[in-house]
C-alpha cells in the first residue's frame, strides 16, 4: 500500500516535471519572478555589483522580459551560467530563458531544440595579444598557445581557422573569462580568444588595458541573442517581441524618458501607438495586457539606450555601435513590424 | 501409534511457497528481486520516453560524427577532423596517464611519510602530523588551484627565455616554463615504428614497438636476476654464506637493455625555444604537473594514515623479538614489520587509488583535457547528449575503478596471511 503511494507519487512528479515545459508564462507568473540565465560575470554584459545587483546589455533584456511579463523589472532570479552549464540549465527548466551571449547556431536551434528569439548583439570571434608579443595579425599566430573558454562555439572556429590556414596552436580550455583572464595576463597563454565583445570587456577590466590589442581578424560570425526551450511558442513569443519591442522603440524614438508620455494617450504615429498599447491588443495576443511593451521600455530605455549606457563608446568597455546600428542607420538592427 | 506423516512426500503445493519456511524466504527474495527489476525497468522506460518526448531519443550516433575541436595532450594522433569517440579515447589515456602517474608518486610519499610519522625524531615526526592533517583536510580542488596558480605566477613565461631573463637548466636541457616543463626526449635513429592497431578507425592504436623491445629486456633481465638471487639464496640455505652477488644482478639487468638501446640508436632530442614556445622534447603540461603534484600530495597524506595505522597494529613483540635477535631496525621494519603491515595497509590503499583516480576528474579546474573534459565536457556540451554522454562516462570511471580494485586485490591476496 505504501509502496505504492511511493510509487504513484515518483511517477506523479516524474510526469509533472514532463509536462512543466508546457506553460512557461503561467510558470513566470506563478512563481512571480522570471529565472533568467546570464554570465558569470562579464563586464558590460552581465555582473553583478558589490550589492549583488546584476546589470549590463545582456541583463537588460531579462529586466524587459520581467517587466513585460510581471509588471516589474527587478522580479528577476539572474542565475549565472558557465558556457557549459547554460544549455543544461535550460533544457532543464532550471531557468526561463538564457540571455548570455550565446551564438544562434543551426545545431543549438535545431538539435539541441532552442529556439532563439532574436539577435541583441551582431558579433564575431577575434584574438587579443599583448602588444609586446609583436603580432600584427591572427596568422602570424603558428604555434601559439591560444586560452579558449570551453563549452562555446569558440573552440570549434578556433580549430577551423587553424586547419584552414595551416598552423599549428596548442589550446588551453578554460571554463570562466576570469580564470581565462588570470592564465592570459600571467603570459601563460599568448593570445586571448572569444568574441571580439567579449574581448573589449575583458580589456576594459585590465590595470593598463593599452598595452593589449585586439588582432584585426575576425575569424567568425557570431550572432548572439536571447532563447528559450524549444517547444512552448507562446513564451518563445513573449522573449521574441519583447526584444523587437525594445528595437524598435529606438526606431520610432520611443525612449525611457518619453516613453510613459506616450503611452498616456494615443499619439500621431499609428506604430507607436500599436507598440504601446495605447490602439489595437497586441498584449492579449501575446497572452499579456496592453501595456506590456511600455513596461519593458521604461525599465533601461529603448535598444539604442541599453547599448549606450552598458557597452557604448562613453563606457569603460567602449564598443561602436558598428553592425549593431539600427538598419536606419546602416547597422543590422531591425526589427519585423508591431502590426 | 500413529505415524506423523512427513510433508515432504505428500507433493509440492503453492501454499508451501508462503507457509513453508524452506520455501518462504526464497519467495520472499523473488518477488522483492522483481520489484526492483520492475522499478528500474520503469525508471528507464520513462526517462527514454520522455527523451523522445523531447525528440531527444536515446542514441550514440554523435560519437561517430567530427569532434571538431582539438586537444592539447594527445597521446595518440588526433585532429580535430576525428571523431567524438576518438576525442574521448584521447581523454580516457590522459586520464589513465594521470591516475597512473599519481598512484605512483602518491603510494611512495604516502609509505615514506607514514614511517616517517612514527619517527622517534620528535621534529620529523611532528613535522609529518602537520603535512597529514593540512593536506588531508582541505579539499582537493583547492590544491590543484593553488600549485595551478603558483606555477603560472612564480615560473617564467617562454618569452623571458629570449629575452635571456631566464634561462634552461642542466646544460640547456631542462626548461621550466609557466605553461609546463619541458625535458629531453629519448628518440631512436634506427626506430623499428609502431606497431598500428584497428586501421583507420577511430580507435586506431599504435604501440611502439621500441619500447615493447626495451619492455620486454628489461623483464628479461629482471627474471634472470632473481634466478641469480634464488640461487643466493640456495646456497645460503645449505652453506650458511651469501656469495656476493649485486653486481651481478645490476649487470644483468642494466647491460641487455643499454645494448638495445645503443642498437636502436638512442639520442636525445633537446627542447629549443622556435616562436612562441619551446619545441622538441617531452612537454608536460602545467596542468598535467598541477595535477600530478597536488593529487599525490593530497592522496599520500591518506596513505600515510593507512600505513602507520597498519605498522602500529603489528604488536610491538614482533619488533622486540626482532631486536632480540639481533636484527637491525631497518631490517626490522623491512623484513618483520612492513610484511605484516602490508596486510592490514593494501585494502585501505585500494580505495585510496581508487579515489585518486575519480579526483583526477577535477581536471578541468586547471584545463587539462581528461575524459570528463572531452567527453562528459566539450562532446556533451557540442552534441548536447547530456544522458548518453555522462552515462559513458560513468561506464568508463567504473570499469577503471573496478580494474583497479582487481589488479590489487590479486596482489592482496598474494601477500595475505595464509592460515593454515
Amino acid at each position: 500500500m505504501k509502496k505504492s503511494a511511493f510509487l504513484g507519487t515518483l511517477a506523479a512528479a516524474t510526469f509533472a516535471a514532463g509536462f512543466a515545459a508546457a506553460g512557461t508564462l503561467d510558470d513566470v507568473k506563478a512563481a512571480g519572478e522570471l529565472k533568467c540565465g546570464v554570465s558569470t560575470g562579464l563586464a558590460g554584459f552581465a555582473l553583478a555589483d558589490a550589492n549583488g545587483v546584476w546589470d549590463g546589455f545582456d541583463v537588460a533584456v531579462c529586466r524587459a522580459v520581467a517587466a513585460a511579463v510581471l509588471g516589474d523589472g527587478s522580479k528577476v532570479k539572474f542565475v549565472p551560467t558557465t558556457g557549459k552549464t547554460r544549455f543544461t540549465a535550460l533544457a532543464s527548466g532550471e531557468i526561463d530563458m538564457l540571455a548570455r551571449n550565446t551564438t544562434w547556431t543551426f545545431s543549438r536551434d535545431v538539435d539541441l531544440k532552442f529556439e532563439f528569439a532574436g539577435v541583441n548583439y551582431y558579433d564575431g570571434q577575434g584574438f587579443m595579444a599583448p602588444k609586446a608579443l609583436g603580432v600584427s595579425s591572427a596568422k602570424e599566430l603558428d604555434g601559439a598557445t591560444v586560452c579558449i573558454q570551453t563549452g562555446t562555439t569558440t573552440e570549434l572556429n578556433l580549430a577551423d581557422f587553424f586547419r584552414a590556414n595551416g598552423i599549428s596552436y596548442d589550446p588551453v580550455p578554460i571554463e570562466t573569462n576570469s580564470e581565462a583572464q588570470a592564465q592570459y595576463l600571467a603570459g601563460a597563454c599568448d593570445v586571448y580568444t572569444t568574441d571580439a565583445s567579449g574581448l573589449a570587456s575583458t580589456r576594459a577590466t585590465f590595470e593598463s588595458p593599452d598595452d593589449h590589442m585586439v588582432l584585426p581578424e575576425i575569424v567568425s560570425k557570431e550572432p548572439l541573442g536571447p532563447l528559450v526551450r524549444h517547444g512552448d511558442n507562446n513564451w518563445g513569443d513573449i522573449v521574441r517581441w519583447t526584444l523587437n519591442a525594445l528595437i524598435t522603440a529606438e526606431e520610432l524614438g520611443v525612449t525611457s524618458a518619453n516613453v510613459a508620455q506616450h503611452s498616456s494617450e494615443a499619439g500621431k504615429n499609428p506604430e507607436v501607438n500599436r507598440l504601446l498599447g495605447t490602439e489595437g491588443d497586441l498584449g492579449g495576443m501575446l497572452g499579456l495586457d496592453k501595456a506590456w511593451a511600455s513596461r519593458a521600455i521604461a525599465v533601461n530605455g529603448n535598444y539604442g539606450e541599453i547599448f549606450e549606457k552598458n557597452i557604448g563608446v562613453n563606457t569603460p568597455i567602449g564598443i561602436a555601435r558598428g553592425l549593431n546600428a539600427s538598419w536606419t542607420e546602416g547597422g543590422l538592427i531591425y526589427s519585423a513590424p508591431f502590426r | 501409534m500413529t505415524a506423523i506423516p512427513d510433508p515432504s512426500k505428500k507433493g509440492f503445493k503453492f501454499s508451501q511457497l508462503l507457509y513453508d519456511t524452506r520455501y518462504r524466504s526464497m519467495t520472499i527474495q523473488i518477488i522483492a528481486l522483481f520489484g526492483i527489476l520492475l522499478f528500474f525497468g520503469w525508471l528507464i522506460n520513462n526517462t527514454a520516453s520522455n527523451l523522445a518526448t523531447l525528440g531527444k531519443p536515446i542514441q550514440f550516433k554523435f560519437l561517430g560524427e567530427p569532434a571538431s575541436y582539438d586537444i592539447n595532450q594527445r597521446l595518440l594522433d588526433y585532429t580535430s577532423r576525428d571523431t567524438h569517440l576518438r576525442a574521448s579515447l584521447i581523454g580516457l589515456l590522459n586520464t589513465l596517464i594521470l591516475a597512473f602517474m599519481g598512484c605512483i608518486t602518491a603510494t611512495v610519499l604516502g609509505v615514506a611519510i607514514g614511517v616517517m610519522r612514527l619517527s622517534k625524531n620528535w621534529l620529523v615526526a611532528r613535522v609529518m602530523t602537520l603535512y597529514i592533517e593540512t593536506f588531508r583536510n582541505i579539499p582537493v580542488l583547492l590544491w590543484i588551484i593553488i600549485v595551478f596558480s603558483i606555477m603560472i605566477e612564480t615560473m617564467p613565461t617562454p618569452s623571458a627565455f629570449r629575452s635571456g631573463e631566464a634561462s634552461m637548466m642542466l646544460y640547456d636541457s631542462i626548461a621550466i616554463t609557466n605553461r609546463g616543463v619541458y625535458v629531453p626526449e629519448p628518440l631512436f635513429s634506427r626506430s623499428l615504428g609502431d606497431w598500428n592497431l584497428f586501421g583507420t578507425s577511430s580507435l586506431r592504436f599504435g604501440i611502439s614497438l621500441d619500447l615493447v623491445v626495451i619492455l620486454i629486456i628489461l623483464f628479461g633481465g629482471i627474471f634472470a636476476s632473481r634466478k641469480v638471487k634464488k640461487n643466493a639464496d640456495k646456497i645460503q640455505n645449505e652453506t650458511g654464506m651469501r656469495p656476493t652477488t649485486w653486481w651481478k644482478r645490476l649487470s644483468l639487468i642494466i647491460f641487455p637493455v643499454a645494448i638495445i638501446l645503443w642498437i636502436l640508436g638512442l639520442y636525445l632530442g633537446y627542447p629549443e625555444l622556435k616562436g612562441f614556445n619551446f619545441k622538441g622534447g617531452t612537454y608536460m603540461r602545467n596542468s598535467l604537473i598541477a595535477l600530478w603534484v597536488a593529487l599525490s600530495l593530497y592522496t599520500a597524506a591518506f596513505i600515510a594514515e593507512n600505513v602507520r595505522a597498519g605498522i602500529q597494529a603489528v604488536s610491538k613483540g614482533q619488533s622486540e623479538a626482532a631486536h632480540a635477535l639481533g636484527i637491525s631496525s631497518s631490517r626490522t621494519m623491512s623484513l618483520v614489520i612492513l610484511p605484516q603491515a602490508l596486510r592490514i595497509i593494501i585494502p585501505p590503499l585500494i580505495s585510496q587509488y581508487l579515489n585518486l583516480t575519480k579526483n583526477s576528474s577535477l581536471a578541468i579546474a586547471v584545463g587539462y583535457m581528461d575524459l570528463t573534459g572531452t567527453l562528459m565536457g566539450i562532446t556533451l556540451n557540442q552534441t548536447g547528449r547530456e544522458l548518453e554522454t555522462v552515462l559513458m562516462g560513468m561506464a568508463v570511471y567504473l570499469a577503471i575503478s573496478l580494474a583497479i580494485s582487481s589488479v590489487m586485490n590479486w596482489y592482496n591476496n598474494s601477500v595475505k596471511l595464509v592460515e593454515r
